[in-house]
This record gives C-alpha cells, sequence and structure tokens, in this order.
C-alpha cells in the first residue's frame, strides 16, 4: 500500500478550486453567447420584418446558411407526424444534424477555450489527488464528485470536436460547477487509504463505469430539458404566439435534441447494464450474495429500469417526445438520489461515503 | 408490440345496436344492455385480457411501477436485511408501524404486490417475445419484400448512370449489384433479371431483432435462476475465535438460513480453523487516523474430515472456496478470556467471551452467564474497551482499535439466569430484572475494571472473575447458491443480446436498372431502415462508392432526390 502524500493531496484540492473558478468564467461566456445570439437574431429579424415582411421565412432559412442541414436529417418521413416535430421551424437558426455552422461564434469560442483551459487544469487536479492516494481517484464522494465532473466535462468537449453542442455549455458546466461546489463544501474528505471493503479490481472496473454512465445521463439529462423547453417554445411559434424563450434560437429543434440524447442514453444505459452486472459480482465477491436489495441495489435498479422504460417509451405510440423527455428527466433525478440520498441517509452497505 | 392487433377488434354487436336502437324503442332496452357487454363471450374475454396485458404500453406501465415499487424496499428496513431492526422500527412507531406492516413494506420483494407486478411484467414480456420470435423466424426464412414502384419515395435515393458505350446492360448491373450488396452481408433476391426493369431486393441486419429476443429472453432467463437460488441454496453464519474450527454441519452455524428446498445432506462436512486473525489500522493518513485498511485471516480448511489439511488467506473481497461454498470474511472483534470462579471456589466458566462492536474504536460489548455457578448462578454485563481511556467528566472510551489499553469495566449480578427453563435467550443480552445486583457503580462495592491478568473477586463470597488475555475473532458468512452460475452466464447474455439489438441495423435495400432511350444505363436505388437507424445516409453514401467503384464511374457526389435526372429515370422506365 502506497503512503499517502499529502501536498499532493492539497495540490490536488487547489487544482480543484481553480478548474471551478476557470469553469465558472466559461459558463459566463456560454451564457453570453446565447443572449447575444439571441440578440443578434432579434436585430435580423427585425430588420427583415421591415424591408419584406413577406419572406420571412426565406430570411430566416438563409440567414445562416445553417437551416438547410435540417432539411435532410430527419430519416424516415413517418419520424415527422411527431407532435414535436418539424425539423425546420420558423424562429430555430441551429441545424437539425447539429454539424457546426459557418457563422463565427466569438463568445462561444472563447467560452470553448475556457472550458478546456479548465478540464486541463481539473486532469492536474483528479491525477495529484490519485498519486496522493496511491489508487484510483473515486473512492469516496467527494472523489467520486470530482472524478465525475471531470468525465462529464470531457465527454461534453469530446462531442464537440463532432458535434455543435456548445449549445449545452451552460448546462453541463453549471451543472459540473454545482458538482464541484458541492464536493469541496459538503462531501470534503483528505486524502487517504481505501477500508478493506474497497481494495479490490472491481473498484475501478465498477465504478469508473458508473462514472461514465453518469457522465453521459448528465448531457442527456441537458438535452432533455431543453427539448421540453423547445417543444414548448415551437408549439408557441407555430401558434402565433410571442417568442418568449429567444435565447434558445441557437439551440437545435425538439425533434433533433430527441433522437441525439436517445443515442447518448442507449450508450449511457448499456453502460449502466455493466454498473449493475458487475456491482452484482463484485457483491458477490464482497458480501457472498449477488443481489441483496441494498439500498444502493435498489435505487441503481430503479434507474436501469427507468432508462429502460425510457428506450421502450421511444418505441411506444403516444409515449416519445415530451414524456420520452420527462422519463430521461426523471431517470437523471433517481441518479441523483442515489448518489446523494441513498450514501448518506439510507442505511445500507455502501454506506461508506467517507464522510 | 401488438399495437395492430387492437386496432382489428370492434366490438360489431354495439353497432348494431345503434342501428335497431332507431328501429323500436322496445328494442332499445335490449340493444343497450347488448352494447354494455359486448359480446366477446368468455373466450375472447381471454383474448382480449391477453393482447391488452402484451401490448407495448401495458409493457411500459409495468416496467414504471416496477421502479416505482421497488423505492419502498430502500425507505423501510427490511425483513431479510435484518428483522430486528424492523422489529425496532415498528415498536418505534406504534403509530403507523403495524400498518406498514400489513402493507407488506417490510417485506417488498417478496410482497403480494411486488410480485404481482413482476410476474404480470414477465408473463407480458413472454407475450410478446414468442410471436415476436416466431414472425422473426418466418421473415428469415423469406425473401426481401418486392420491389417498391417508386424507390424516390424512400428515405434515402439515389441514381447512376452508366454511359451506353461502358457494355453494362441492365441484366449484369442488376447482377453485379447483387454481388456487391451480398458481399456486404445483404439477403439478396434478384427479379425479373432478363425483362426490361431488373430490380433486386436486399435486407440485412437480421440480428438486430434476434439480439432484442435473445435480451428478453435472457432476463427470464436471469428471473429462473435467481429461483433456483432460493431454492437450493443455503447462507449461514459463524464466529469464529482464534484457534476454533467451522465444521460444515447444520449444528456447526450460529444462524443458518435454508432455501426452500434445502436438504441437510447437501451439507458437505469441510472444516475451516481460525488460526490467526490481523486487522491494520491507518497510522498516516491525518483524519482518517484508525481507519482500517486490512483484515487478514489466516485459516486452516480440509475439504473433508479425512483431507490432508490446507493453509489459506481469508480476506475481504478474498473468500475461501469450500465444499460448494463460499467463505467471506464479514466481520471481526475482540474476545477478551475470562475465568469466573463460583461461591465454592469451582471454575465454572472459562474460555473467551465474544464482545459485539458497538462504537468507535472497537468500543463493545460484553455479556458472560454462567450457569453452571453454584450456589448461584452468576452473570456480567459491561464493556471491553481495546485501549481505554477516560474523558475530564470520567466516562470511559476507547482510543484506538488496537489493543494498547485493553479494559473490562462490568457489573455483575446473582440469580435465576433463566436458562434451565429452556426458552431461547439472546446470548448478547442479560436480562437483569430479576437478578441481584452484586458488582454496579451504584453500590458500595462499585462496578468491575479489569486489566489482562487481573482478578477481582465478588461480594458476598459469590466468587471471582479473572481476565486472562485477549484473542481475536471473525464473523464468517457462509453461501451456496447454485443459481448464481446461469444468473452470471444469463446476464451476459442479456448484454450481448442488448448491444446487438442496440447497434445491429435492420435495413432493406432495393435496386432497379434500365436501359435509357439514348443507350445509357440507368440504375435506381433505394434503402429503407426498419426502426431507428441514424447511419441510413452513411449507408446509402457506402453503397454509392461500391456501385461506382463497380462500374468505374466518375466519384460524384450524391444529388438531391428531386433532381431531373432523377425523376426522369423513374419516369422513362
Amino acid at each position: 500500500m502506497p503512503a499517502i502524500n499529502e501536498t499532493l493531496g492539497q495540490y490536488s484540492e487547489l487544482f480543484m478550486l481553480l478548474a471551478a473558478g476557470t469553469y465558472t468564467v466559461a459558463f459566463i461566456a456560454f451564457a453570453w453567447d446565447l443572449a447575444k445570439s439571441s440578440k443578434t437574431f432579434q436585430a435580423v429579424d427585425l430588420k427583415a420584418a421591415a424591408s419584406s415582411a413577406g419572406e420571412k421565412v426565406t430570411v430566416a432559412a438563409g440567414r445562416v446558411g445553417a437551416a438547410l442541414g435540417g432539411a435532410d436529417a430527419g430519416g424516415p418521413a413517418g419520424r415527422a407526424e411527431r407532435p414535436t416535430s418539424s425539423l425546420t421551424f420558423e424562429g430555430g437558426t441551429a441545424a437539425g444534424d447539429m454539424k457546426y455552422a459557418a457563422e463565427r461564434r466569438v463568445p462561444a469560442r472563447i467560452a470553448v477555450a475556457l472550458t478546456v483551459l479548465g478540464v486541463l487544469i481539473h486532469a492536474a487536479g483528479v491525477i495529484t489527488r490519485a498519486l496522493g492516494a496511491g489508487r484510483v481517484p473515486w473512492g469516496n464522494m467527494y472523489e467520486f464528485l470530482t472524478t465525475g465532473a471531470f468525465v462529464a466535462v470531457a465527454v461534453f468537449l469530446v462531442t464537440l470536436i463532432r458535434r455543435d453542442l456548445r449549445f449545452l455549455g451552460t448546462f453541463v458546466l453549471g451543472l459540473a460547477i454545482i458538482m464541484l461546489v458541492a464536493a469541496s463544501v459538503s462531501f470534503w474528505t483528505p486524502v487517504g487509504h481505501l477500508v478493506p471493503a474497497l481494495q479490490s479490481y472491481w473498484l475501478i472496473i465498477h465504478v469508473s463505469i458508473a462514472v461514465l454512465s453518469s457522465a453521459l445521463f448528465t448531457l442527456t439529462f441537458a438535452m432533455s430539458v431543453l427539448q421540453l423547453l423547445q417543444s414548448y417554445r415551437q408549439k408557441n411559434l407555430a401558434a402565433g404566439r410571442k417568442d418568449n424563450l429567444s435565447f434558445m434560437r441557437v439551440v437545435p429543434n425538439a425533434l433533433s435534441l430527441e433522437n441525439l440524447s436517445y443515442r447518448i442514453n442507449a450508450i449511457a444505459f448499456i453502460g449502466w447494464t455493466f454498473t449493475l452486472m458487475f456491482g452484482a459480482i463484485w457483491a458477490e465477491k464482497a458480501w457472498g450474495r449477488f443481489w441483496g436489495w441494498d439500498p444502493k441495489e435498489v435505487w441503481t435498479f430503479v434507474i436501469w429500469v427507468v432508462y429502460a422504460g425510457y428506450l421502450h417509451a421511444r418505441a411506444t405510440r403516444g409515449w416519445t417526445g415530451t414524456r420520452a423527455a420527462w422519463l430521461s428527466i426523471v431517470g437523471y433525478a433517481c441518479v441523483i438520489i442515489n448518489f446523494t440520498l441513498v450514501n448518506t441517509v439510507f442505511q445500507g452497505l455502501h454506506s461508506y461515503s467517507g464522510l | 408490440m401488438s399495437e395492430s392487433v387492437k386496432a382489428k377488434k370492434k366490438s360489431p354487436s354495439a353497432e348494431s345496436a345503434t342501428a335497431e336502437g332507431a328501429a323500436g324503442e322496445g328494442k332499445l332496452q335490449q340493444a343497450k344492455s347488448e352494447a354494455a357487454l359486448p359480446a366477446l363471450g368468455f373466450k375472447g374475454m381471454l383474448r382480449w385480457a391477453w393482447t391488452q396485458l402484451t401490448s407495448m404500453r401495458t409493457a411500459l406501465f409495468l416496467l414504471l411501477m416496477l421502479a416505482v415499487g421497488a423505492v419502498p424496499g430502500s425507505l423501510f428496513p427490511q425483513r431479510p436485511a435484518n428483522p430486528a431492526v424492523v422489529t425496532q422500527y415498528i415498536k418505534d412507531n406504534p403509530s403507523y408501524g403495524q400498518f406498514l406492516d400489513a402493507l407488506q413494506l417490510y417485506d417488498v420483494y417478496s410482497s403480494a404486490w411486488f410480485s404481482a407486478i413482476y410476474i404480470l411484467l414477465f408473463i407480458s414480456l413472454i407475450g410478446c417475445v414468442t410471436p415476436r420470435a416466431i414472425a422473426h423466424y418466418k421473415a428469415m426464412k423469406s425473401q426481401p419484400p418486392r420491389t417498391p414502384k417508386r424507390l424516390s419515395r424512400l428515405p434515402e435515393y439515389g441514381t447512376l448512370a452508366l454511359p451506353a458505350d461502358a457494355g453494362i446492360p441492365a441484366s449484369k448491373a442488376i447482377n453485379d449489384a447483387a454481388g456487391l450488396l451480398k458481399k456486404r452481408g445483404y439477403r439478396v433476391e434478384v427479379r425479373n433479371a432478363d425483362g426490361d426493369l431488373p430490380s433486386l431486393g436486399a435486407e440485412r441486419g437480421f440480428l438486430k431483432e434476434v439480439g432484442n429476443l435473445v435480451f428478453h429472453t435472457s432476463l427470464i432467463g436471469v428471473l429462473v435462476s435467481v429461483a433456483i437460488g432460493g431454492l437450493f441454496g443455503y447462507s449461514g453464519q459463524r464466529i469464529l475465535v482464534e484457534g476454533d474450527t467451522f465444521v460444515n454441519t447444520l449444528v456447526g452455524y450460529d444462524q443458518f438460513t435454508p432455501g426452500t428446498n434445502f436438504q441437510s445432506s447437501s451439507l458437505q462436512p469441510y472444516s475451516m480453523q481460525l488460526d490467526k486473525f490481523n486487522a491494520k489500522f491507518d497510522r498516516e493518513s491525518p483524519g482518517k487516523a484508525g481507519q482500517p485498511i486490512d483484515y487478514t485471516a489466516e485459516v486452516t480448511t480440509k475439504e473433508t474430515p479425512d483431507s490432508p489439511a490446507k493453509k489459506e488467506t481469508l480476506k475481504v473481497n478474498d473468500p475461501v472456496s469450500l465444499g460448494g461454498t463460499s467463505l467471506y470474511l464479514t466481520g471481526n472483534g475482540y474476545a477478551p478470556m475470562v475465568t469466573v470462579r463460583d461461591g465454592e471456589g469451582n471454575v465454572s466458566f472459562q474460555g473467551p467471551v465474544i464482545a459485539k462492536v458497538q462504537g468507535d474504536n472497537y468500543y463493545s460489548s460484553v455479556v458472560i452467564k454462567v450457569p453452571d455457578a453454584k450456589p448461584e448462578q452468576l452473570g456480567f454485563v459491561g464493556f471491553f474497551l481495546p485501549t481505554a481511556l477516560v474523558t475530564s467528566d470520567g466516562i470511559s472510551f476507547s482510543g484506538a482499535p488496537e489493543l494498547v489499553n485493553p479494559q473490562l469495566s462490568l457489573n455483575s449480578f446473582y440469580g435465576d439466569l433463566g436458562l434451565d427453563k429452556g426458552v431461547p435467550q439472546n446470548v448478547f443480552e442479560l436480562d437483569v430484572e430479576k437478578l441481584k445486583p452484586l458488582n454496579s457503580r451504584n453500590l458500595a462495592a462499585g462496578g468491575i475494571t479489569l486489566t489482562p491478568g487481573a482478578t477481582v473477586n465478588l461480594p458476598e463470597g459469590k466468587g471471582s472473575i479473572t481476565f486472562d488475555g485477549v484473542k481475536k475473532y471473525i464473523g464468517v458468512d457462509i453461501h451456496h447458491n447454485p443459481g448464481q452460475l446461469y444468473a452470471l452466464i444469463f446476464g451476459l447474455l442479456a448484454v450481448a443480446g442488448l448491444m446487438t439489438s442496440l447497434y445491429v441495423n435492420r435495413r432493406r435495400v432495393w435496386v432497379r436498372t434500365g436501359t435509357h432511350a439514348d443507350g445509357r444505363t440507368m440504375v435506381e436505388y433505394g434503402l429503407l431502415a426498419r426502426g431507428e437507424d441514424h447511419r441510413l445516409a452513411g449507408e446509402a453514401a457506402a453503397l454509392r462508392e461500391l456501385f461506382a467503384r463497380e462500374w468505374n464511374l466518375p466519384e460524384t457526389p450524391q444529388a438531391p432526390p428531386t433532381t431531373a435526372v432523377s425523376s426522369s429515370t423513374s419516369k422513362d422506365q
């Protein structure tokens, strides 16, 4: 068992604070991007309305040259009959396929650059914590939160390489900041050895997959919330009412959000299935039974069932769109409960949170 | 899954009833009653119920019910996990404790309502999987569906024109396309190969539905495996002090939970002796001093009474396997060695006493019952502290988990312990109500405080007690679950099926060729996905590239589906 290095542990905590600070600036930049885009488009709208009131749709389509992309991204025609559908919609500028458009969004670029800087500092924090403790950095709630926030932001940045999900920036960074602050304020634990129950290679396998799946669920949670907002806004616009959520212009339409979050949720669901199975195998090794309805097991099962319901809902008439998004949100709420309440309030075998 | 079936059934009696009702007043009542009771008959009702149960909507509802139903099991204490906590909970909450018990909220996972949910869910699952399996088997044996008239209506569509001087007629083009698609894993059928408009239908990705079926069937397998474990498995606990030996017979267990179909003859009489137990505690991390970092039990095992002895190590996360069971290290503590002499001067008790861990740093409770003491039976209740320290208020506590300053603090009693009546008692509790106190802080004699080697004489010549030393004990869980290997296999199968069903795409491709008036050979193709397939466009592009390479066409990007060329192709043919 390698010795504990306290100095590295202190550096780690410093890095975590710096990362949270950088994320906060990046968060502001992302928010600025949403506000600025909204204003720019409003100005263009006003101009367009003044010059030729009748050709508004054409202007909207040509405005960024991006809306075209949405037209052929839908797949089978049957999908367009959904309540939340209509791939191109008036009042939206983001492409349905979430590919990068030609226009330069300076605040968004600044925000992404800051996020990259933040994630590098964050990585340094996670690595120094691991080196300081001489083991994987997810042995207690503090480490689970700090590492989980790192993975969430890293996954977000990796997705950004292929898809323009910058509209998610405020949500993802907001959640990452909350996680880092909660870790430092409520769950702070100094660097230390693991109790015997956690000394197993299954800690590396079981928890790493749980962290990764949770990070993916975090992304889809943000997307499902946006999907609900966008769906509401699309209905409003379709009914000819005033657009009171104009910052949502840079967000793709509800159906595109639904499709992408479904794909990410499918990956996360497989990850969660592995989390559950590896957890059961570890439970057999540690406690002699692979399943015993311990509160943590119960909630892991509940999460699995809710997301299984989500996947089935997508294949059930009347359950797609808004209802599926709600299921995804409920699933994430269960993930949060599983992490917070189950570890701290409920009595069970998983109560070694390090608190 | 059987959404389409539901729509078919519409009670004919309801419609005829309306017609008749308009004809005559007298018949109206009769017609109404007929309308209220659709003439489905018993069989029809069953069929209707079956259709409802196996519908996707019901399955989804049951799935969500399962999630909701599982939650109370984490909110309330559960009997299978710890029956004593449940009893205490009911005592502590007299207003609703009994009510919750009536709702089976302390046995959620074996309750009638939870069982109802999952049994209905699994019936629904079987009712859904079976017809799907049959339908898929038929689909796998049949040819791809006929070529649609207008391929341009398909979600992915494209055309290619082969120049007249290339010398590839329509019939050769279709066979070339068939070859390419076969290589790509499609099942292909060429139609009307020598006719004017040869075409082909191709399909791939049958594994998607197979994966889906394997996933759902494996879940049934997991459930059955769990049931097998419950029927034929058993589990138990045993506390072993250093030097003690556990023999796998019913009397060897402190606590034993047999499965429904358990037979004691299935216990193989292996043995395990605890030679030494070592616990290591953290002495370097700030703020975590005294936290355990290693438990190691040195044991000697024998597969059968006659087998050679084998030295093994038992650790947390590292069980020992013996005679079809696994033995787990689940607890540990200190066992002070005590000798009690009675009023007549005879040794009436000698040996280790299990000190039950109650608080930080092995602050443990001790109960000693001496029924053999004469003339009066003796009882002791108190605490064991491995590192005894005293606060400024005079309260003793344990300052460290190691044996730095071990100390026994006891009160003593005499009288009838109640053990002779045959009523079972908890060995960790002593009912002092009917006993007379000898030593206590409130009495003149005071409490007994012992350090190793010390002896204290009891007042009134009732005897003496000696603290001989301290041994360590471990708690061992013994489990035998014949279902768990099958559960693992089915679990792995389920994941394999799940990944297959999510990442294999079922696609259909149709290709039609024809000869244009100017001599060119025109090729059009269309793709259709069954279910969600976000990579269908990618497949269309890949196919286009394959075709272009096969026929030496310049690589042209996919033209939008509504160009003049494509529309003319379909019309000219």
